[in-house]
């Protein structure tokens, strides 16, 4: 039985077993309320129980809802709430922060029935997640272009960079950029391709999380960089994918957007 | 010792120098439009948050104009606000309006 994860490996202890006990009927309505769980006066507490037990989903539906806006935003209301639900009876918080429920809410979209026809929206939920992560990642200063200046030109080609603790990179076989946007933004869907493939970058300089999408090897380029690879292995990954790459303005976006923190001493 | 690559190391260092001619511009703009952390400014429950690990403290202050909540604002305006009872806000975290 999964408990939540700051009961850490006591798992002998005798809270822990009336922890779990209590906790594994929450989000089952089929299962009885625990054995010994009673009211004052030894009643019996299974309204009581109930009305925790309806706190809890209530709670981990609201976290959901704020979590994915866009994906509430494209299914709508009543939708998402139903699904929610779904998603909540068969998924435990493993965490105590509210912020990491949901995680796999994405691979649990790609095999839920009803939403089988709309195959962007795991992708969609995996940007929506990675902005939550830069929104919630460590406080780093973005890679300042004058100590890229300070390199001399020769060995530009060899230097490697350390990734800013926000970066995500979403790689999608649909518009999953464009959809995320206009349903954050509040803007229209009309005129997006859902089947047009898109690569999504995720940064934070300071405190807005900002979301692009990527050119053509774009995508190529800074996996290569955050894998430690140099400059030079990196345009070449990206020149493999896409013959006319504009490397000069891959490495403009990367320092606009706070890719990276700082260039990595040798050792 | 440099590896041999497809994209030479000149096209490279060029590239670097293009983007960095057009990387002082966005720097520049960036940081002119950048926001301030303003302590003592938010409604209840109304409070930003450092985005640091483990941190959900956002919309947890509990009461009006709490002095170690914070809410970011636009650069330079923080401490010109005007707020009831005299109050102004701070770059600073504040002793006042702290709940008890």
């Amino acid at each position: 039985m999964p408990r939540p994860d700051n009961i850490g490996d006591a798992g002998e202890s005798e809270s822990a077993v009336t922890l779990g006990r209590f906790s594994g009927a929450l989000l089952d309505p089929g299962q009885p309320t625990p054995a010994g769980l009673v009211g004052p006066n030894g009643k019996k507490a299974d309204k009581r129980y109930n009305v925790y037990r309806n706190n809890v989903t209530v709670g981990l539906i609201g976290a959901l809802f704020d979590i994915y806006p866009a994906i509430h935003r494209l299914v709508g209301d009543e939708f998402f709430r139903a699904m929610a639900r779904s998603y909540v009876r068969e998924r435990q918080p493993q965490s105590p922060l509210l912020f990491r429920y949901g995680g796999d809410f994405a691979e649990f979209l790609e095999r839920f029935e009803p939403v089988r026809e709309l195959a962007y929206l795991p992708d969609v939920a995996r940007l929506e997640r990675a902005w939550l992560h830069a929104f919630h990642a460590a406080d780093a200063p973005p890679l300042d272009s004058a100590a890229l200046a300070a390199i001399a030109p020769e060995e530009l080609a060899d230097q490697r960079f350390i990734a800013h603790p926000a970066t995500r990179i979403l790689r999608s076989r649909f518009a999953a950029v464009s959809i995320f946007s206009a349903n954050r933004s509040g803007a229209d869907l009309a005129g997006i391709d859902p089947g047009n493939a898109e690569d999504g970058l995720v940064t934070r300089r300071e405190f807005d999380v900002e979301v692009r999408s990527l050119p053509g090897g774009g995508a190529e380029f800074l996996l290569a960089l955050i894998d430690g690879g140099t400059l030079g292995e990196a345009a070449d990954a990206a020149t493999a994918v896409t013959q006319d790459f504009d490397l000069a303005a891959a490495i403009g976006a990367m320092l606009e957007a706070g890719a990276f923190t700082a260039i990595a001493t040798r050792d | 010792m440099s590896k041999k690559t497809l994209v030479g190391a000149s096209a490279v260092a060029g590239a670097v120098a293009m983007a960095l001619s057009g990387a002082t511009l966005v720097a520049s703009t960036t940081a002119a439009s950048a926001k301030e952390k303003c302590y003592g400014v938010s409604l209840a429950g109304q409070n930003d948050c450092a985005a640091g690990p483990g941190t959900t403290c956002a919309g947890t202050s509990t009461v009006d104009y709490q002095g170690n909540a914070w809410k970011l604002v636009e650069n330079g305006t923080c401490a010109t606000m005007e707020l009831p009872g005299g109050r102004v806000g701070s770059l600073e975290p504040l002793d006042r309006d702290i709940p008890a």
